[in-house]
């Protein structure tokens, strides 16, 4: 009696994951109430191509990311980092190759909300927060929580939601914002809230494209301690310019080129790779 | 912190808001219809045929212009084949209102007068329980519901956007009028429905049928403006605008936008069809003229005019168009077209967000 309701309890779980998704595969995953990261990978790409009209975006491209690491990619204009973001995020679609979060989705067969669902968060490299609601808006629309239409038609926020974004408003220092138009934000106060607004969602692997495009030097310092803390706890993808950034940050870097990867390592030793200079600065 | 239901719905609308509901509530419920049916033709103060009538038909073209601005003004999503759903509503309704006619057609049949002329000797299948209101007020619902719903998800799921969407909803309301013009459709070609007599036994053109059918489309509104409300004051209506402003980012927040729009999208065709039902009745005729293209882009020029994503915006819209074409088709009739195409013009250029948007700034200056 007691194994048949707890089986209904883990048959429910599995129907809250699948309620609110119908382009579902036709070979469809049951989400683990946890992610399976028992071999210390959260993200791993394998031999993953990528051709947009004969241009290879992505070629062969192979990358492991492990659970709480920090990992800086860098890359001159076209390299394929975007290209990247969008496969692991599921806009993109690979020609070939695979990309498992975990040891068991398969990314490349979610759609974009089963793998928000899943703990991949992602913040775009041009800031979109939600201009016309307040900042306090973006970030309940964010929060983790039961984000299928019928449910939200009577949610309700409730005092723990509450408490939850007052602490990121105070944490992206926009306490004071709460009720303005994120549209009325400053570039940096975008850059902020959009990371408020992935930090709402709880997700295990946070990708960043370009977090501190536009910030100041002092909010650029700010959001790199803010990373650091988040390491750990969080896997973190960041892709970015800002060297001096990279460097705060600390972590391993990979060095990406036409589309798959030139160089991993430190920062230093990556400078110094005379593969890397050649790509950076031309013969 | 939970607020009770009650107190959610007393807080949709401001104090000055749920005064003038309930100020139109006494005028359209009450002192219109009282004036209309009691006082007598000679008095003053009695109100004509024509105006209970011309009322009631806008209050039907106000909650088209609401069920739009809901999928247009929060949604992002223009149709441009809403007529589709208003008109269905209505032949849905004039199914029943055909069968209520009984043998007083010309032809004393029990079938409608366009069957027997079409040599018909029984009703098709599917006029079957059309002499039932209840199965009839089922249809108005369901049919325009499962079009929409149907049409919708094709189109949502394979993401067809802008104005790839209302190019389409063009082709569907065309598509409708030119299937509905047959004879062989069995809803009456290009004549459609009419010389209506009774609804549930009642002359329909009697002064208390006519009120009835007033009040009726008075209630429908303050509901459709209240149900409008109440889905954009709540986290749907956040996330909905939220995907008409930026959909990709939504979906990377975990939001399946197919669903949020499909629900709108049925529901504002239901909302169509509810007022087609209630609009047939009234102006005593349908036909597939209803479903042309150009009624559907009127549509749209009601929710701009009035200013989109208001709710209240889109029933001034549909009141002034619609008086001002009652005013322009009699004084002059040729010019009623170009005056729209002005108007639409007019307003896409100097008035973005409609009248409503014109008197916000109005307020705004005299602040300042």
């Amino acid at each position: 009696m007691e194994t048949h309701s707890q089986q209904g309890a883990r048959m429910s779980v599995a129907e809250q994951g699948h309620g609110w998704e119908d382009n579902a595969p036709a070979v469809g995953h049951i989400l683990q109430p946890g992610l399976d990261i028992s071999h210390k990978v959260i993200l791993y790409l394998d031999d993953i191509s990528v051709s947009f009209d004969g241009f290879k975006a992505l070629n062969k491209l192979s990358l492991a990311i492990d659970a709480g690491e920090l990992r800086c990619i860098i890359g001159p204009n076209g390299a394929g980092k975007t290209t990247m973001m969008d496969v692991i995020t599921g806009k993109t679609r690979p020609d070939s190759g695979t990309c498992f979060f975990g040891q068991t989705l398969d990314l490349t067969r979610m759609t974009e909300p089963q793998i928000a669902h899943a703990g991949i968060g992602r913040k775009f490299q041009k800031p979109t927060v939600f201009e016309n609601h307040t900042v306090f808006d973006n970030l309940e629309l964010a929060m983790k929580a039961d984000k299928r239409a019928l449910v939200s038609l009577f949610a309700r926020l409730d005092d723990v939601g509450r408490d939850r974004i007052a602490d990121t408003l105070r944490l992206i220092r926009l306490d004071r914002e709460a009720d303005r138009k994120a549209g009325l934000l400053s570039h940096g106060q975008k850059q902020w809230l959009e990371i408020g607004m992935l930090l709402m969602q709880e997700p295990q692997l946070l990708l960043l494209d370009e977090p501190v495009a536009g910030m100041t030097d002092d909010e650029t310092e700010r959001t790199g301690e803010l990373f650091k803390s988040l390491a750990g706890r969080h896997s973190l993808v960041v892709v970015e310019h800002d060297m001096a950034f990279i460097e705060q940050l600390g972590g391993k870097v990979t060095v990406l080129h036409e589309g798959s990867v030139l160089a991993e390592g430190g920062l230093a030793a990556v400078q110094a790779d005379p593969r890397v200079i050649e790509v950076y600065l031309g013969r | 912190m939970r607020t009770p239901v009650t107190l959610r719905f007393l807080g949709m609308l401001t104090r000055t808001g749920w005064i003038a509901l309930a100020l139109f509530a006494a005028i359209t419920l009450v002192l219109l219809p009282v004036l209309h049916v009691y006082v007598p033709h000679d008095n003053p103060l009695h109100v004509s045929n024509y105006v209970i009538t011309l009322g009631g038909k806008i209050m039907c073209y106000a909650v088209v212009a609401v069920a739009m601005d809901l999928i247009w003004g929060y949604a992002g999503i223009l149709s441009l084949g809403h007529g589709v759903f208003f008109a269905l509503g209505g032949y849905a309704f004039g199914m029943y209102l055909m069968r209520q006619i009984g043998t007083d057609g010309s032809y004393h049949s029990t079938l409608p007068d366009f069957m027997v002329f079409l040599d018909w000797k029984t009703l098709p299948w599917y006029w079957t329980g059309s002499d039932s209101f209840l199965w009839a007020m089922f249809l108005v619902l369901a049919v325009p519901a499962l079009l929409a719903a149907l049409f919708g998800f094709f189109a949502f799921r394979s993401r067809i956007r802008g104005v790839y969407f209302s190019i389409i909803t063009q082709a569907l309301t065309y598509a409708a009028m030119l299937f509905f013009f047959r004879n062989e459709t069995g809803f009456g070609g290009n004549n459609g429905f009419t010389d209506f007599r009774r609804i549930l036994g009642y002359d329909i053109t009697s002064p208390e049928m006519r009120s009835t059918l007033f009040a009726l489309s008075s209630l429908m509104l303050m509901l459709t403006l209240l149900l409008g409300r109440w889905l954009m004051t709540s986290k749907f209506g956040r996330v909905l605008t939220a995907i008409r402003d930026a959909e990709s980012r939504v979906m990377f927040m975990g939001y399946n936008p197919l669903h949020y729009k499909l629900f709108i999208w049925t529901l504002s065709a239901m909302l169509c069809a509810v007022a087609g039902a209630l609009y047939v009745p009234q102006v005593g005729i349908i036909n597939p003229s209803e479903m042309s293209t150009a009624n559907s882009i009127e549509i749209a020029i009601w929710a701009a005019v009035g200013g989109r994503g208001t709710l209240i915006g889109p029933v001034i819209g549909a009141a002034l168009v619609n008086l001002s074409k009652s005013y322009f088709t009699v004084a002059f009739p040729d010019y009623w077209l170009f005056f729209l195409g002005a108007l639409f013009v007019m307003v896409t250029l100097w008035l973005p967000e409609g009248v409503v948007g014109l008197w916000k700034r109005i307020r705004n200056r005299g602040r300042a």
